[in-house]
C-alpha cells in the first residue's frame, strides 16, 4: 500500500535529508504568509473591517476637506493617504505583536528550532500582511476614484510602482524590525505603538501636505518611512513639489529598506542568543 | 556504535525571577534563598544511535531543560552536549535539520487554520515539498485516528486532539533524532497505546533513528525504552535497561508463599545454603485476610513465608523441605519490583536526604 511506498521512500533517503538554501527560504516565507492572509478571511467580520470601515473614515476626511473648500488634489492626498496608512496599522498593530504572540503560543520555539531562519518567517508574516493589507487599499482607492473622482495621472505609472513598492519594503523592514523589539521588550513595547500612532497621523503628512510643518518635526517623521514613501508618491501621482526632490527620496527609502532590515537581522540574532543565555525563548508567560 | 547523543558535564542554571531577587535585596540579611537554580547540575550521558532512550524524574526534575539544550532552544550554563556528534552551541545550524519535538500540553499551531494546513506550515519550515508533505500528513493523521478532524480547525479541537496533532507534526519532517517530551500527556488509553506502538515501529523503521523520551508512566518508559535514566533535582541517578534498574532495587529473588503447616518447628529453611532472607508469619490469626482461594475448612494453621534466594533454583530445595515437613503448598509466587518501586525507591531517597539538607 502507500504506507508501504512510503516507508521504501524513506529507508533510500540519506540522514539528513539535504533540502536547498532556497526551498529553505521561500517555503517557509509563503507558509507564514498563508495564515495571515487565510485567517483574517475566516474571520466573518472581515468584509467589515477590511473594506467598509476604511472607506468610512477616508470619506468623512474627504467631505471635510470639500467643506473646507480645500484645493481638489487634497482629496487625492486623503485617498492615497488612507490606503497607506491601511500598511502602516497593520505593520504597527500585526507585524510588531506577532513574534511577541508567536511566543506565548509555542510557535516561536518550534521556528527558532527548525533550520529556517527567523528572517524568513518575518518575512512571511510581512508578506502576508502587505498581501492582506493590499487589499483593503484597493478597496479605499477604488471608492476615492468612483466617489470622489480622484484623478490618478502619475509622471509613470512604473516610477509610481517603484515608490509603492519601496515605501512598502521599507514599513515591513520597519515592521520586522519592531517584531524583533516587541520580543526583547515585551510588553513595554506597547507603549510604543501607541506613542507611534497618533504622532503618525499629524506627522506623516497622511492628510496634507508635509510643507506644513516646520522642517525640524518633518525631518524627524521622515525616519518613518512612510512620510518619504508617500511624498515621493504624492510627487508622482500629482505632480506636486515635494519635501525633498523625487530622485533623493527614492534612494532615501533604498537606505531606510536596507537599514530596517539590517537592524531586524541584527536584533534577532541578539535576542535569540540573549534568550537562550537566559532560558526565555520558550516561556509561555511573562 | 556512534552516540547519537552525549553530554559531558552539562550544566544549567536560572537566575531567580527579578521580582524575588528585589525582595531579598531590601532584607539583606536574608541570604537563604540562593541567586541561582541549578536546574541540571553536571549530567553525563550518553545515548547510542537506534536507541529508544528513556528519561524519568519527578517534576522539576530538570528533563524539559535537558531537552530544550538538546534542541538548541536553551545554552548551557557550562558543560557540553552533542547531538548527532555536533556541539549544540556552535553546531546548532546543522543540528536543527535532523531534529524535531513533540511536547505534551503544547498549544502550537494556528488556530485559524485547520489541521492539515497547520501540519504543512510546519512542514515547509523544514523545507519539504508540498506534495511529500501531503502525504506523510495523511498517513500521520490515519496513525493517530485524526483523519475525520484533518479538516476540522484547530481551535475547535479537544486537548487530546490537539495533542495527537503535536505528535504528528514531530514525525512528518522526518527527523533522525527525535524528542518527545511527555508525548502520551492528555490522550485516552486507546490512543496512547497506539501511539507507543507506532513510536516503536517508527525507531525500527529505518537505522540511525533516535528517540529520546520523557514521561511519566513508569509503565509507558518500561514497555518502549531500551534504556533509561532517572534523574533528580538536574543529577542523573541511574542509567540502564529497564531491567537493570529494577535489579538495582532488588539484587536477589524474592519469593512469597504462603503455607498451611501443622508443626513448625518440622520446617528447616534457614539451614538451606542459599537463603538469604527467611520470614515465616502466621496468617491465620487474622481470618480477614484469607484469600478466597484458601480452604475454609482448613484445620491447620496457615503462614505467610517470605523468601530472599541466592538464586532462583534453590527454590526447590525449599519446596520439598515444606512437603517433607508435611505441609501444603496453597500459593507461591515470584515477587517482580516493578520500575516504580526502582524509581520511587531512588527518587524518595533524594528527597529525603535534599530535604535534610536545606
Ligand atoms: N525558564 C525558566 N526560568 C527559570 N527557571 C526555570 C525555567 N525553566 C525551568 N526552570 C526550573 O528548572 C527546574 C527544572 O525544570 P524542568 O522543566 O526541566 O523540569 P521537568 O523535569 O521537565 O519537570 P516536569 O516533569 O514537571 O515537566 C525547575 O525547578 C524549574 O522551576
Ligand atoms: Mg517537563
Amino acid at each position: 500500500m502507500s504506507n508501504q511506498q512510503m516507508n521504501s521512500k524513506l529507508e533510500n533517503q540519506d540522514y539528513p535529508v539535504k533540502i536547498s538554501w532556497f526551498a529553505l527560504t521561500w517555503r517557509p516565507i509563503l507558509a507564514r504568509a498563508y495564515p495571515r492572509m487565510i485567517g483574517v478571511r475566516r474571520q466573518p467580520s472581515w468584509v467589515f473591517h477590511e473594506a467598509i470601515l476604511p472607506i468610512l473614515s477616508v470619506a468623512a476626511f474627504a467631505y471635510v476637506y470639500r467643506a473646507m473648500n480645500a484645493p481638489e488634489s487634497y482629496i487625492g492626498f486623503v485617498i492615497l493617504g488612507g490606503a497607506m496608512t491601511a500598511f502602516w496599522l497593520n505593520v504597527l498593530w500585526s507585524m510588531s505583536a506577532q513574534l511577541y504572540w508567536e511566543r506565548s503560543s509555542g510557535n516561536l520555539e518550534l521556528f527558532i528550532m527548525s533550520p529556517s531562519s527567523m528572517m524568513t518567517i518575518l518575512a512571511g508574516m510581512a508578506l502576508g500582511g502587505m498581501i492582506l493589507t493590499s487589499i483593503r487599499a484597493l478597496v479605499i482607492v477604488t471608492a476615492g476614484i468612483l466617489l470622489f473622482g480622484v484623478v490618478l495621472q502619475p509622471i509613470s505609472w512604473w516610477l509610481f510602482l517603484l515608490a509603492f513598492l519601496l515605501t512598502l519594503l521599507a514599513l515591513y523592514g520597519m515592521g520586522m524590525m519592531f517584531a524583533s523589539i516587541f520580543l526583547m521588550w515585551g510588553r513595554e513595547a506597547w507603549h510604543l505603538v501607541n506613542l507611534l500612532q497618533e504622532p503618525v497621523y499629524l506627522l506623516s503628512g497622511m492628510n496634507f501636505p508635509l510643507q506644513v510643518f516646520p522642517t525640524l518635526v518633518a525631518t524627524l517623521a521622515a525616519i518613518i518611512p512612510l512620510t518619504i514613501g508617500m511624498d515621493s508618491m504624492r510627487q508622482i501621482l500629482f505632480a506636486t513639489p515635494g519635501f525633498w526632490p523625487l530622485g533623493f527620496e527614492l534612494i532615501f527609502l533604498t537606505i531606510l529598506v536596507i537599514l530596517f532590515i539590517y537592524l531586524a537581522y541584527r536584533f534577532l540574532r541578539y535576542l535569540e542568543d540573549k534568550s537562550r543565555q537566559e532560558g526565555k525563548l520558550t516561556i509561555k508567560w511573562q | 556504535m556512534q552516540n547519537a547523543i552525549k553530554t559531558e558535564n552539562l550544566t544549567r542554571t536560572y537566575q531567580r525571577s527579578k521580582k524575588s531577587s528585589k525582595k531579598s535585596s531590601k532584607k539583606k540579611w536574608d541570604n537563604s534563598q540562593p541567586q541561582e537554580l541549578v536546574a541540571l547540575g553536571g549530567v553525563d550521558l550518553n545515548i547510542h544511535s537506534g536507541e529508544l532512550f528513556g528519561l524519568l524524574g519527578p517534576n522539576g526534575a530538570g528533563k524539559t531543560t535537558l531537552i530544550k539544550i538538546l534542541t538548541t532552544l536553551l545554552a548551557p550554563t557550562s558543560g557540553k552536549a552533542f547531538v548527532d556528534g555536533l556541539d549544540v552551541v556552535t553546531q546548532a545550524r546543522e543540528i536543527r535539520p535532523r531534529i524535531n519535538i513533540v511536547s505534551g500540553g503544547e498549544s502550537c499551531g494556528y488556530g485559524v487554520l485547520n489541521v492539515e494546513e497547520n501540519l504543512w506550515l510546519f512542514s515547509q519550515i523544514y523545507g519539504i515539498p508540498t506534495s511529500i508533505a501531503q502525504e506523510r500528513i495523511q498517513q500521520m493523521l490515519e496513525i493517530v485516528g485524526l483523519q475525520d478532524k484533518a479538516r476540522t480547525r484547530v481551535s475547535q479541537l479537544s486537548t487530546g486532539q490537539r495533542q495527537k496533532m503535536n505528535f504528528c507534526r514531530g514525525f512528518i519532517t522526518d527527523p533522525k533524532i527525535l524528542f518527545l517530551d511527555e508525548p502520551t500527556l492528555g490522550l485516552d488509553v486507546n490512543a496512547a497505546r497506539s501511539i507507543r506502538q507506532f513510536v516503536r515501529d517508527w525507531l525500527r523503521e529505518k537505522p540511525g533513528r533516535t528517540l529520546l523520551l520523557t514521561t511519566h508512566y513508569m509503565m509507558e518508559a518500561e514497555e518502549l525504552c531500551d534504556r533509561l535514566a532517572i534523574i533528580d533535582h538536574g543529577k542523573l541517578l541511574t542509567c540502564g535497561t529497564p531491567n537493570e534498574l529494577k535489579q538495582t532495587l532488588q539484587q536477589f529473588p524474592q519469593f512469597q508463599l504462603v503455607i498451611e503447616l501443622g508443626n513448625v518447628d518440622q520446617l528447616n529453611i534457614s539451614t538451606i545454603p542459599g537463603v538469604k532472607e527467611y520470614r515465616l508469619t502466621p496468617l491465620q490469626e487474622n481470618p480477614d485476610s484469607r484469600s478466597a482461594s484458601m480452604p475454609v475448612n482448613s484445620v491447620q494453621p496457615i503462614f505467610s513465608c517470605h523468601l530472599t534466594l541466592a538464586e532462583e533454583a534453590v527454590i526447590g530445595q525449599i519446596v520439598q523441605a515444606i512437603v517433607s515437613a508435611q505441609g501444603k503448598i496453597l500459593q507461591l509466587q515470584k515477587h517482580q519490583p516493578t520500575l516504580e518501586d526502582a524509581f520511587v525507591q531512588l527518587v524518595g531517597h533524594r528527597l529525603e536526604s535534599g530535604e535534610q539538607g536545606s
